[in-house]
């Protein structure tokens, strides 16, 4: 099944191993930030940053890049952390997260961080964003392509069904959103709260192609990325399956590393374990 | 009636409790909340009553209508999430479906204004005030203190119509014990001072009693009135105090326009012209950053209060 090398899977491996370690150390610095669901992202980001998308430090103002909208900001980390591994802005200034003056807020914001490309923060409005970037690609004959992160949480926004249904009626083969289906919110687990599920049945009611992939896998990812390309006339909606915190044990499927900090004892730890799994040499 | 005790407590944990004491109390409390119930503190009421609680998960414009509907019933919804979430988010929502109905739905956010800190701007609601204040029927609250916060909370569940009512995040002092009186639409003088008054609201009351400790340093005596209510505004007490001292200052953890400022500019202008300054935010959107530092930032501070206040009297 696999579409790519050898030494590119162990590159992609190693730079989600290194956004994971900067997500820990970032959130740990500034005491305050959202490591669980940052970390469910990170492999999905690491895909889209270094294999799929056409994107780059270079190319901020290019009107042919492709798009990626972190719609659920509130995991500002992993994009911070992807956006400095790629030489966006350096890894050092990573330790001003959601420090008063600082360019990496809280929740990203696009006019102060190149790279950005929409702010985001409250739930629920960046597919509608996403589905204006990819009527844009339509009008102006360009061959960029859209991708947005949702959160499992995230889609009980009413707004969000109302982006699905507009992407579907304007057939959107150029937008693709991934779910990142990791089933804790903050309040306690997404089933319980307000279940979102059958989740694939209802974006294929609403006229998506739907693909479902293990957020992990690194080859299903870049799998998943194909696939979508090949679509015609229809979004594509990913749904990957994901564990909020992975790669730090005590994180991971845990409700209550939503938005906490690790203490510097618990940051050695979560550092010991990602370096343990092949980040660095 | 303000005390010099160091003791502090966020509007938010006072709420918390209160909640739970008026569940015992009357049992057509209901609770509503969108996946914040741990950081508004609703979860003290699921915890004790859970069959008066409905985490709509993060659907705010689904919970504004769910209240609609249960105020229509006779329960008295509270509704919560964070500032933001609980006015601008869902601002048609409460005009059409709980203003312009009547209905008996209170929305009591929390995470007002800066100092919700480190989440940065896309949370920092600046703008709320004004919002909720231009909608008919909506009564608009900001307390001072954990102990105005439990007596404005009782007197929302008590009193008919819909509110919203703005607490925030961080510890703030007590300054009121349990004598002090809260009647809404009712400002309270909490200093005496015949030379400028200064008006504030919210987490501004404590920085302007420090505001006025500054000024009594250099010998002008600021009268100090806490605005818990900006809709409706009390008119009488602005007045006496224009007519009074010298000149107001207003201050808000909000933007100038349209909050306080802007009331208390209205009822200046139409029944007494008088010298006015407001300190607020400038029109601008806040950062991350922790509360005091937002609030050195922003100039919401004792310091810039005093210096407005001086600028009246040259
Ligand atoms: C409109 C809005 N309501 C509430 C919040 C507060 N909030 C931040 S994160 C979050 C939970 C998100 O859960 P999910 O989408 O599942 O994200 P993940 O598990 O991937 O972190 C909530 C309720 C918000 N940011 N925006
Ligand atoms: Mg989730």
């Amino acid at each position: 099944m696999s579409t790519i090398a050898e030494g590119k899977l162990a590159e992609l491996k190693q730079r989600a191993n290194h956004i994971r370690q900067e997500i820990v150390k970032m959130v740990a610095a500034a005491n305050s930030g959202h490591p669980g669901g940052s970390l469910s992202a990170a492999d999905i980001l690491a895909v889209l940053y270094f294999h799929e998308m056409n994107v780059g430090p270079e190319k901020v103002n290019d009107p042919d890049r492709d798009r990626f909208i972190l719609s659920k900001g509130h995991a500002s980390p992993v994009l911070y952390a992807t956006l400095a591994e790629k030489g966006y802005l350096p890894k050092e200034e990573l330790a001003t997260f959601r420090r008063i003056n600082s360019r990496l807020q809280g929740h990203p914001s696009k006019k102060l961080l190149p790279g950005v490309e929409q702010s985001t923060g409250s739930l629920g409005q960046g597919l509608s964003t996403a589905n204006g970037m990819a009527l844009a690609a339509r009008l102006d004959k360009r061959e960029y392509r859209v991708y947005a992160l949702l959160g499992d949480g995230e889609i009980q926004e009413g707004m969000i069904w109302e982006a699905a249904m507009a992407a579907g009626h304007y057939k959107l083969d150029n937008l693709v959103a991934i779910l990142d289906y990791n089933h804790l919110q903050i309040d306690g687990n997404v089933e319980d709260i307000m279940d979102i599920g059958p989740v694939a049945d209802k974006f294929r009611a609403f006229n998506w192609h739907v693909i479902e992939m293990d957020g992990h896998n690194i080859e299903e990812i870049v799998a998943a990325f194909a696939e979508a390309r090949t679509v015609k006339g229809k979004p594509t909606f990913i749904v990957a399956h994901t564990i909020k915190g992975k790669g730090v044990s005590y994180m991971e499927n845990a409700c209550g590393w939503h938005g906490v900090a690790p203490n510097e004892e618990q940051l050695k730890q979560a550092l010991a374990e990602l370096c343990a799994q092949g980040g660095d040499k | 009636m303000e005390k010099t005790t160091v003791k502090k407590i966020a509007t938010r944990d006072a709420y918390g409790q209160v909640l739970v004491e008026l569940g015992h109390e009357n049992p057509d409390i209901v609770v509503l909340d969108a996946d914040l119930a741990k950081s508004t503190k609703t979860a003290e009421f699921a915890k004790v009553f859970p069959e008066r609680f409905f985490d709509v998960g993060i659907a705010e414009a689904n919970m504004i209508g769910m209240a609609a509907g249960l105020a229509t019933c006779g329960k008295i919804p509270f509704a919560s999430t964070f500032a933001l979430f609980g006015s601008l988010r869902v601002a048609d929502m409460i005009r059409n479906s709980v203003c312009y109905p009547n209905l008996n739905v209170k929305i009591a956010v929390t995470h007002q204004g800066l100092t919700l800190g480190e989440d940065g701007a896309s949370h920092q609601a600046v703008e709320d005030i004004a919002l909720m204040r231009a909608i008919p029927n909506m009564t608009v609250i900001i307390p001072a203190d954990a102990t105005e916060t439990k007596k404005a909370i009782r007197a929302a569940a008590n009193t008919h119509g819909p509110m919203y009512i703005r607490m925030g995040r961080p510890s703030v002092p007590v300054l009121f014990d349990d004598s002090y009186e809260f009647e809404i639409g009712k400002g309270v003088q909490i200093r005496e001072g015949n030379d400028v008054a200064i008006i504030a609201t919210g987490v501004m009351v404590h920085i302007a009693l420090e505001a006025a400790e500054l000024l009594a340093q250099e010998g002008i005596q600021a009268r100090v009135i806490n605005m818990a209510t900006i809709k409706p505004i009390d008119e009488e007490i602005i007045v006496k105090a224009a007519q009074e001292t010298k000149g107001i200052v207003t201050a808000e953890e909000a933007n100038i326009y349209g909050g306080l400022g802007a009331a208390v500019a209205e009822v200046l202008c139409e029944k007494h012209p008088a010298k006015l300054r407001r300190v607020g935010v400038q029109d601008t959107f806040g950062e991350s950053g922790k509360p005091d530092e937002l609030l050195q930032k922003y100039g919401l501070t004792a310091e810039n209060i005093a210096t407005k206040a001086k600028e009246m009297l040259k």
